[in-house]
Order: structure tokens, then C-alpha cells, then sequence
């Protein structure tokens, strides 16, 4: 299929868009990636997600796909010559989908509460339910690689992606609140694992610079104080 | 033929969810009502994570959250399945899905508080069924198509607890003039013999959510 037949809708610093890259990169599907504005929504986007009118929206021939988790199931699902990134078993799956959730539902949450900090008192909050979260995740680590070096084992798999995509935040957050998320005596698993993950192929040039997400939210936070 | 527990709760929709499904497919499995003011040590060993209902335990494995388990059943079972196969209709599933659990909290959140709060919800439930009316269901008997598949059983709540909560608030929401398709959905979905002869009892529903509402209201 050519490029013209698969558009990614979305901005490069969102984790959510991130995860599609990544996806598409894994499976070496070649996409057209048409730059949006940062704040506002373009016609084609509105257009394709009229429920929720968010990126990333993915369009494969003219079908839009959206939310970031199911266009990941999708690419696996549609392009099935490439790397699986679910697992086979079912219940292996039912694992990293149950993660997934947890990432989405729980983790992020806190660690954005962390971000938007603005007391001492509300940073300690959010870092210590940041790490709770962080040490369930590094069991899940541990149940999920059996050994290896990514939640979906040899390969980057759906859990990798979910947490991986916002590696790039997890270190803003932790530049912006002085604080060490991923540390090597409590989740020295989750560290190796971060390492991993960026290195590899598919997602190296995908996850913006940390400094570069720093000075992103340095922006909207003035903005959003401003108004 | 490994063993399939359900450990769940008679008035959640979530732990229906799974129960539908289990009717669905035929699947025979041991049901344990679970007390959530008191949990039992089996629920959270299954479930360390949330402590809650519903959870799946299937040959000794747990599986948690009702969608990641109506997710999984088409894996061992796939006879009758809850999903298309088509890799762009499961993605339109999956949306709706997603879409039933992100945005259903607000019949919730209209059953739970009053004044300015619950009117908010209840313009934000008004927005949320004309969305699925709308854009949702078509023309189509279930949401997956001929057959009750996914989306139907995360929409499931829709069908019978939402009349109990409009009931017990009165407010109305689901006016057939507004929402022909859906109301008509609500009809189909209860005839199917598997949802029919597994519902909540109604006078039970009213009675529990009514003491659960005063309960709420009079907590700071």
C-alpha cells in the first residue's frame, strides 16, 4: 500500500501520537504524517473524531481510527506479516491489556498531577502515589518479560508501548519536580527496561527531547496562567 | 475443561458484563457474590491491584476489569464472539467500548448528587446518549450487528440500571421520541433469552440504590 494510504493525525509531543509511531515503525508500515498546529484542532481531525475531536486519529484508505490503544490494535491486527505487538496467549494478553488500562486510568493521572504541582505539599502527594504506581508496574515488569528485556519479552510489545510512549514525559516530570521516577534501587528493572526501549529501532526519533517537553510545559503553563 | 469462576456483585452492570457473556457463549462457571464493605481474602489475592469486581478466574488465572475480560473470552471460547473479525470494525467495537466506560460515569455522577452538580450531569448524560443514538447504532438491531456482541454488554447498563437511577431521581433522560433507536435497543437487548433471564431483580435495584443515594447524600 503506499504512504498516501495511511495518515497519522497527531503531534510529535504527545505520548498518545508517540504510540502510533511507534506501532507503524514496528511493523514498517510507511506513513504520511502531516504536521498539525499545537492547540488547535484542523478540519480533517474534527472531521474524522467528531466524538471526541482529539489526535491522534489514524486514516488507513478513508477510515478514521481513533483513541491511541486501539489504533495500536488495530495496526496489529491489520498488519499481521510484522512483529506481534499483543502476545498470542490469551491470557498473556489479558495481562497487557489489564496493564495498559492501568497505565492510562492510574499512572498518568498522578504523574501529571506531579507536573502541575504547586506546592510542596501536593508534589509529595503526587510522588507518592507516582511510586506506588511505578513499583506495581515494576512486578508487572517482572510477571511480563519473564526475563527479558521488554514487557512483551524479545520484542517491544502493548505494555512497552503504553508506558514506554511517555518515557519523554516521565523524565520532564522528574526535571520539573527534582525528582528521580525511574530509580535504580526501587525499579532497577523499570530502568534497564527504559534503556531498552529507547534505544530500539522503532522508536528512536520518535519521543522528543526531555529538555524540549521542559520547556513545552514551561509554555503552556504561562499561557494557561495568562488567560 | 478447565474450571471459570466469577466473582462479582447482583447490582453491578460491570460484573453483568462478564455474566452476560458467560450466558452468551454457554460457558458453565461457579458464581460467588462477593461483599464489597467486607472483600474476601480470595478477591483481593485475585485482584491486589483494585480489590474490586468483576473478576474472571479461569483454570486457577485471574483476569480483571470487565472489558479486558469480555476481551479475553473470545480467545478460549471463540464460538458466538463478542467481537467482528474484521480488523477496522473490531477498532469501531473497541471505540464504542471505550466509549460506554469513559463517558457512562456521568449517569453516575446525575444519580449521585443534586443541585448544580447533578444538573451538569444530567446535560452531560443528555450529550452522551444523543452521541450514541446518533452516531452509535444505526439502523442495526445490536450494536454488533445481528447478534449481541461487546458494545451491547458495555451499554448493558443503559438497558436497566438507568431506568432505576431515573426512577429514584426523577428525571427522565431516555424518552423514546428523543432516542427511538436506543430506546428500542433497550427492548431488544432485554428480550434476548440469555440478558432476560439474567437481570437484577427491579424492586430489589430500587430499594438498594435508593438506600445507597441517601447513604451518599449524607456523606461529607
Amino acid at each position: 500500500m503506499a504512504a498516501t494510504d495511511v495518515k497519522l493525525l497527531g503531534v510529535g509531543p504527545s505520548p498518545y501520537v508517540n504510540r502510533v509511531q511507534i506501532a507503524l515503525n514496528l511493523k514498517s508500515v510507511n506513513y504520511e504524517f502531516p504536521e498539525q498546529t499545537m492547540g488547535s484542532k484542523s478540519e480533517l481531525v474534527l472531521k474524522s473524531n467528531p466524538v471526541h475531536k482529539k489526535i491522534p486519529v489514524l486514516i488507513h484508505g478513508d477510515k478514521p481510527i481513533c483513541e491511541s490503544l486501539i489504533i495500536v490494535q488495530y495496526i496489529d491486527e491489520f498488519w499481521t506479516s510484522g512483529p506481534s505487538i499483543l502476545p498470542s496467549d490469551p491470557y498473556d494478553r489479558a495481562l497487557h491489556r489489564f496493564w495498559a488500562a492501568y497505565i492510562d486510568d492510574k499512572l498518568s493521572p498522578v504523574m501529571r498531577e506531579l507536573r502541575m504541582a504547586e506546592t510542596e505539599e501536593a508534589k509529595q502527594v503526587a510522588l507518592d502515589r507516582s511510586s506506588e504506581g511505578l513499583a506495581l508496574l515494576e512486578e508487572a515488569f517482572t510477571e511480563c518479560s519473564k526475563g527479558k528485556s521488554f514487557f512483551g519479552g524479545d520484542n517491544i510489545g502493548y505494555v512497552d508501548i503504553a508506558f514506554g510512549s511517555s518515557l519523554g514525559w516521565v523524565r520532564a516530570s522528574e526535571k520539573l519536580a527534582g525528582v528521580t521516577l525511574l530509580d535504580q534501587a526501587k525499579t532497577p528493572g523499570l530502568v534497564s527496561w527504559a534503556h531498552n526501549f529507547s534505544s530500539h529501532q522503532a522508536v528512536k526519533g520518535v519521543i522528543p527531547e526531555t529538555d524540549k517537553l521542559v520547556e513545552l510545559f514551561k509554555m503552556f503553563q504561562a499561557k494557561a496562567k495568562a488567560n | 475443561m478447565e474450571e471459570v469462576k466469577l466473582l462479582g456483585t447482583w447490582s453491578s452492570p460491570f460484573s453483568y458484563r462478564v455474566l452476560w457473556a458467560l450466558e452468551l457463549k454457554g460457558i458453565p462457571y461457579q458464581y460467588t457474590e462477593e461483599d464489597l464493605y467486607n472483600k474476601s481474602p480470595f478477591l483481593v489475592k485475585c485482584n491486589p491491584v483494585h480489590k474490586k469486581i468483576p473478576v474472571l478466574v479461569h483454570g486457577g488465572k485471574p483476569i480483571c476489569e470487565s472489558m479486558v475480560i469480555l476481551e479475553y473470552l473470545d480467545g478460549p471460547w471463540p464460538h458466538n464472539p463478542l467481537l467482528p473479525s474484521d480488523p477496522y470494525e473490531r477498532a469501531v467495537a473497541r471505540f464504542w467500548a471505550k466509549f460506554a466506560d469513559d463517558k457512562g460515569t456521568v449517569i453516575w455522577t446525575m444519580f449521585r448528587s443534586t443541585g448544580e452538580e447533578q444538573k451538569e450531569a444530567v446535560k452531560g448524560s443528555l450529550e452522551m446518549l444523543r452521541t450514541i443514538e446518533d452516531l452509535a447504532l444505526g439502523d442495526k438491531k445490536f450494536f454488533g450487528g445481528e447478534r449481541i456482541g461487546m458494545v451491547d454488554l458495555a451499554f448493558g447498563a443503559l438497558a436497566h440500571w438507568l431506568g432505576v437511577f431515573e426512577e429514584i431521581v426523577g428525571i427522565r433522560l431516555l424518552e423514546p421520541e428523543s432516542f427511538p433507536r436506543l430506546h428500542k435497543w433497550t427492548k431488544n437487548f432485554k428480550e434476548e433469552p440469555a440478558i432476560k433471564e439474567n437481570l437484577p431483580d427491579k424492586d430489589k435495584m430500587l430499594s438498594n440504590f435508593r438506600c445507597l443515594r441517601e447513604k451518599l447524600l449524607a456523606s461529607p
